[in-house]
């Protein structure tokens, strides 16, 4: 499938993608370490890794868990953060011309990193291909190993608002979001799902004010839509 | 209730990845489906950055998790990596607590 690519350009996509596993199975860690601070069991927050693994899902889901949002709202949430992964996987599927087994592989480890990684290697098709599957499998490893290690850090250590646990959930969000605040429509539609989300919190149960947040992105997308 | 949580959404998420290798292209293709879904993350996320910086239940409040966001955002403006920014945001709400500035 790849026999195209000269050893050297393979070489050389295989040390960057195993550098984005490193980098990813960092914040593997702190994914552990928050979902047992919200009140998952390691064994719980594993299973996230292993099966959903796609991390702006998980912190999402274990976020309004840990706040008292209840099942339904943790799952719509991370539903919505996961939208996006069709898209990635609809950009994959000319690159990759998967089917059967390979196909159920692709679509698991089909992720920001995964599609941005073969999309910055466009050419040849092979190296697209290499890309994509060396960034997917090293991130899929140490992503998990990540986790594993942060819940049992976590659930050997107390109270997580000593350890400032609490105070790093805002965060982890605050860095999935960062790179996406290109431009003044991008941090208006923020500010927006921020205060309805604030407006809302009193008045609704939690978990609630976020999913209302994404009824704002949806009115957001409508007048844009109209606008062009 | 927390492993249904966890199945449920595990499950969705991955039907979601499979879908963009199964539908049709004019499906996912649509301008009105691709605007949402690269607007609902960042709608999302703010909302859920400023729910987990300021809510306790349905109350809410300002407390050492936000001296910990303004320490985040100023690791990210100097383009700190992931871990390092939440680590940032985890030792300042620490030692805030520790020091008796801030509950």
């Amino acid at each position: 499938m790849t026999d195209a690519l000269a050893p050297a350009t393979r070489r050389r996509i295989t040390s960057s993608a195993v550098g984005i596993g490193v980098a990813t199975g960092a914040y593997g860690l702190s994914f552990g370490a928050i979902s047992v601070a919200s009140g998952l069991d390691a064994l719980q927050t594993q299973a996230l890794s292993l099966l959903m693994f796609t991390g702006g899902s998980q912190f999402a889901l274990v976020g309004v868990l840990g706040a008292g949002g209840g099942a339904v709202a943790a799952v719509l949430t991370a539903w919505l953060l996961g939208v996006r992964n069709s898209m990635y996987a609809l950009s994959m599927a000319p690159t990759l011309r998967v089917t059967g087994w390979r196909r159920l592989a692709a679509a698991e480890i089909t992720i920001d990193e995964s599609t941005a990684m073969a999309l910055s290697h466009p050419e040849p098709v092979a190296a697209a291909r290499h890309a994509f599957w060396s960034t997917g499998i090293a991130v899929y490893v140490l992503w998990n190993i990540g986790t594993l290690l942060g819940a049992l850090g976590a659930a050997a250590i107390g109270d997580p608002a000593t350890l400032g646990l609490d105070a790093a959930i805002p965060a982890a969000f605050m860095a999935l979001l960062w790179p996406r605040l290109v431009g003044r429509s991008m941090w208006a539609l923020a500010a927006a799902g921020a205060s309805v989300a604030l407006i809302l919190t009193p008045v609704l149960r939690p978990g609630l004010p976020v999913l209302a947040a994404g009824v704002v992105a949806l009115i957001a997308a409508a007048l844009m839509g109209r606008r062009t | 209730m927390i492993w249904v949580a966890v199945l449920a959404g595990s499950l969705g998420c991955y039907v979601q990845k499979l879908a963009g290798y199964l539908l049709p292209h004019s499906v996912l293709e649509n301008p009105a489906v691709r605007r949402v879904a690269g607007l609902l993350p960042v709608a999302l996320l703010a909302a859920l950055v400023a729910v987990q910086t300021f809510a306790v239940g349905q109350t809410l409040v300002i407390d050492a998790r936000l001296a910990g966001l303004v320490a985040a955002v100023i690791a990210l403006l100097l383009r700190a990596p992931f871990l390092v920014v939440v680590v940032i945001a985890a030792v300042t709400a620490a030692g805030l607590r520790a020091a008796g500035i801030a509950s």
